[in-house]
């Protein structure tokens, strides 16, 4: 989100990046100073402590950049002293993307009916109603949370709070 | 004195023994075999100072300023094969010490660097001598800790010991705030302890080695371009480097931190490569139809223009690092390892399965090879009335090439280059320079930690007058422990690199780069204590060098040199390797995208 300093030597696409690391004090400013100070772009970052036995956090990173670049952001990563493991789960692995937005709208009358209609379309469920505005959850993949979002602009949107994408991947194996 | 029982004991298994976190500092340093520290003093480093007065078998050389301490240990490292360690206090000594951790950084020196923070209660703060230390040293160290329990402060060292010197080295800080020096806790030797995650890949894989035979026994035109890679794996690599060229008679230049791994004196050594490498060196790396990359990092001052680099040959990686596998050139295959463990499995491998080389094709690669060598790109045109530093330097090896304890350190600039191209190192371990850095001011407090370590040999940092005065405090240093360092100066009045530049690059317009005002060297040196000496006429040049030699004590050489000698050849900034200017009178333009460049 702070740099979009992108090598454009051929096409850029987007990636879901997990790195599992030890949790351990500056681990998150490691990886995120890694981002920065090579130049790389974030454009989300999830991250939470998954397992407190093991003491390990799951990092998850939407990051863009030429296949060169991601490759290298991929080694760089692994390239850190408390990294675990690396999983690209756009180009590596099938995984399952999604994240979750807490989205406010404001406004009564026919926008506030159509408001409530779309959410129902896109299964997003008010968490707090009030006369004037709602407060809607809504779970998914970050292209369905931007269509939203979208449709929920003219309607009267005020507020947007988004996680950033968490990934897992499909079958019965860890990352 | 009296001594303190637990610190004297040191070195074998035993189950935890309870001290204090300054006190396990010293005692965990004694059980790494650490000999040798450089530091300086301050408030919150005081209770581990209070452990090291007590102690013996640990010295400690105080430096004058803490970017001293740094360099010392690098040079210090780089000579041993040991890590380097530094002690320094929190705030301004830690901040002090970060332009020696990122040289070390993008040099992998291992340097295992104590600093001492504020207690912890007073972190965040803004204390006295508060900064934030593992914030300020987090992406110029390869991993850094604070330690905010005593009972982590032995594993946490162990650890860092471990990081610094294992898989690529490089340079790791344990932050210790004073409170955790004063409390007691346990301690545990190194015994056992790993860092649980930390596990560097240093055996290759089998399969790549068969690949990378198989491709330089079809090599027409094979290039072997090694790095400092070698020199980090251990004297051992270097030993294989040399059976390797043995056995297949490959050509071989190398980068400025592989200098000595294979020795100059051989007749498959074609000299450095690169922005000033030899014509032969940099034609060849064109031209080749193999390179085999060994510990080197396709560095942007190796490489020239990315587009143009090597455009026909087929490239080998080795490399101990995966993240540098592709980084900047793509290669055809990558091998991740240690060297020695990599070359030893290659020269296995070719044994085994009887491997030739293309004997017609290499014969003509060497012919075509000596006559980019008939060039002889680093002649220059000597003078009878004033010293050209080429002409200095190789005075200087002349007068010194029969020795094998000869040590050269440098600081950064043209007197590097021309230390690089013209003074021949026979093996590992002899060569101290910034290289990816670029640190002026490196060579003399280096030169510090080399003679260090080897008080007899003769260590020497070829200089230049600007990068001199970044860190000549360290002369006293130099006096303080009796190094008789020798600081060769090409003095050109001028940061010459710098001269150079805006000469071909800004219309000779020399905006700040004459040493104005410079100090009498010779006085400077008296007022150290140290001997000085001047060389103005070449004829005095030898007579002087032979004195410099003999002199017991640190000596400050002023070599008044022509103030307006380029470091010839040059391949200009966005160049490639088969576009290098050979001398003043070959012009050359830079294009645009060049002058962009540094």
């Amino acid at each position: 989100m702070h740099d979009t300093k992108v090598k454009l030597d051929n096409e850029v696409d987007r990636h879901t990046l997990t790195v599992l690391v030890d949790n351990e004090a500056g681990v998150l400013a490691r990886v995120v100073g890694l981002f920065s100070g090579r130049g790389y772009n974030i454009e989300s970052l999830t991250v939470a402590e998954v397992d407190p036995v093991a003491r390990t956090s799951r990092i998850t990173i939407v990051t863009s950049g030429t296949m060169h670049v991601i490759e290298q952001i991929e080694a760089q990563l692994k390239r850190l002293v408390p990294t675990h493991k690396v999983t690209n789960w756009t180009s590596e692995k099938a995984g399952i993307e999604r994240e979750m937005a807490l989205i406010k709208v404001a406004g009564t009358g026919e926008k506030r009916v159509e408001a409530l209609r779309m959410a129902d379309a896109f299964r997003a469920r008010p968490v707090d109603t009030t006369h004037s505005s709602f407060v809607f959850e809504i779970t998914g993949s970050p292209a369905k949370i931007d269509s939203f979002v979208d449709l929920m602009r003219p309607l009267g949107l005020v507020d947007v709070s988004r996680t950033g994408v968490a990934a897992i991947s499909r079958g019965p194996e860890a990352m | 004195m009296d001594k303190d029982d637990t610190l004297a004991r040191g070195g074998t298994a035993q189950a935890a023994e309870t001290m204090t976190g300054a006190q396990m500092v010293i005692r965990a340093l004694k059980d790494q075999g650490v000999t040798h520290i450089f530091g300086y003093p301050g408030g919150a480093v005081l209770p581990i100072y209070d452990a090291l007065f007590k102690v013996e078998g640990i010295t400690h050389v105080l430096v004058r300023h803490e970017q001293g301490a740094a360099h010392a240990a690098e040079g210090y490292a780089r000579s041993t094969g040991k890590p380097g360690v530094v002690l320094v206090t929190s705030g301004p000594g830690a901040t002090n010490a970060v332009t020696g951790l990122t040289d070390a950084l993008m040099d992998s020196i291992p340097l295992v660097v104590l600093t001492g923070q504020v207690p912890t209660h007073l972190i965040g703060t803004d204390a006295f001598q508060e900064c934030d230390t593992v914030g300020i040293t987090r992406p110029c160290t390869k991993n850094n800790w604070l330690v905010k329990d005593v009972n982590l402060l032995a594993r946490t060292i162990h650890e860092a010991f471990e990081i610094a010197t294992t898989g690529r080295p490089g340079p790791v800080v344990v932050d210790i705030p004073k409170d955790v020096q004063f409390q007691t806790g346990s301690y545990h030797g190194p015994h056992a302890i790993h860092h649980r995650t930390w596990r560097p890949k240093t055996d290759p894989d089998l399969s790549q080695i068969v690949k990378a035979v198989e491709m330089m026994a079809a090599a027409k035109r094979p290039i072997i371009y090694s790095g400092g890679g070698i020199i980090n794996s251990g004297p051992e690599a270097s030993r294989l480097l040399r059976e390797l060229v043995d056995l297949t008679g490959f050509p071989i230049t190398s980068t400025l931190m592989g200098l000595g791994a294979f020795p100059a004196s051989r007749p498959e050594w074609m000299g450095l490569v690169g922005m000033h490498g030899t014509w032969e060196a940099n034609h060849a790396m064109h031209d080749c139809d193999l390179m085999i990359n060994l510990g080197a990092r396709f560095d942007d001052r190796v490489t020239g223009k990315i587009s143009a680099f090597s455009p026909g040959s087929k490239k080998i990686h080795l490399d101990i690092d995966p993240s540098q596998i592709n980084k900047i050139v793509r290669v055809d295959l990558g091998i991740v390892g240690d060297a020695a463990k990599a070359l030893r499995e290659i020269i296995r491998f070719w044994k085994t399965q009887k491997r030739q080389v293309q004997a017609e094709a290499l014969k003509a690669w060497w012919k075509q090879i000596d006559t980019w060598r008939a060039k002889k790109s680093l002649s220059y045109r000597n003078s009878d009335t004033i010293i050209k530093p080429q002409y200095a330097i190789d005075r200087l090896y002349a007068a010194t090439k029969h020795r094998d304890d000869v040590y050269v350190t440098t600081e950064v600039g043209q007197h590097q280059m021309w230390a690089a191209q013209r003074f021949h190192f026979q093996q590992p371990n002899h060569w101290m320079t910034s290289g990816g850095l670029g640190t002026m001011g490196y060579g003399l407090p280096a030169a510090v930690g080399v003679q260090m370590a080897h008080p007899n040999a003769l260590v020497i940092d070829i200089a230049g007058e600007a990068s001199v005065q970044m860190t000549m405090q360290e002369m006293s240093t130099a006096m303080q422990y009796d190094l008789p360092i020798k600081i060769f100066i090409l003095n050109n009045e001028y940061m010459g690199m710098v001269r150079q530049w805006q000469e071909i690059l800004h219309g000779k317009r020399y905006s700040h780069s004459y040493s104005e005002a410079l100090p009498d060297f010779v006085k400077m040196a008296e007022a150290f204590g140290c001997v000085g000496l001047r060389a103005e006429k070449p004829a005095e040049l030898d007579g002087k060098i032979q004195e410099m030699i003999n002199v017991r004590k640190p000596v400050l050489f002023d070599c008044r040199v022509d103030p307006a000698e380029n470091c010839y050849p040059m391949i200009p900034s966005g160049g490639a390797h088969n576009e290098m200017l050979l001398g003043p009178d070959d012009g050359g333009e830079i294009s645009d995208a060049g002058k962009m460049l540094v």
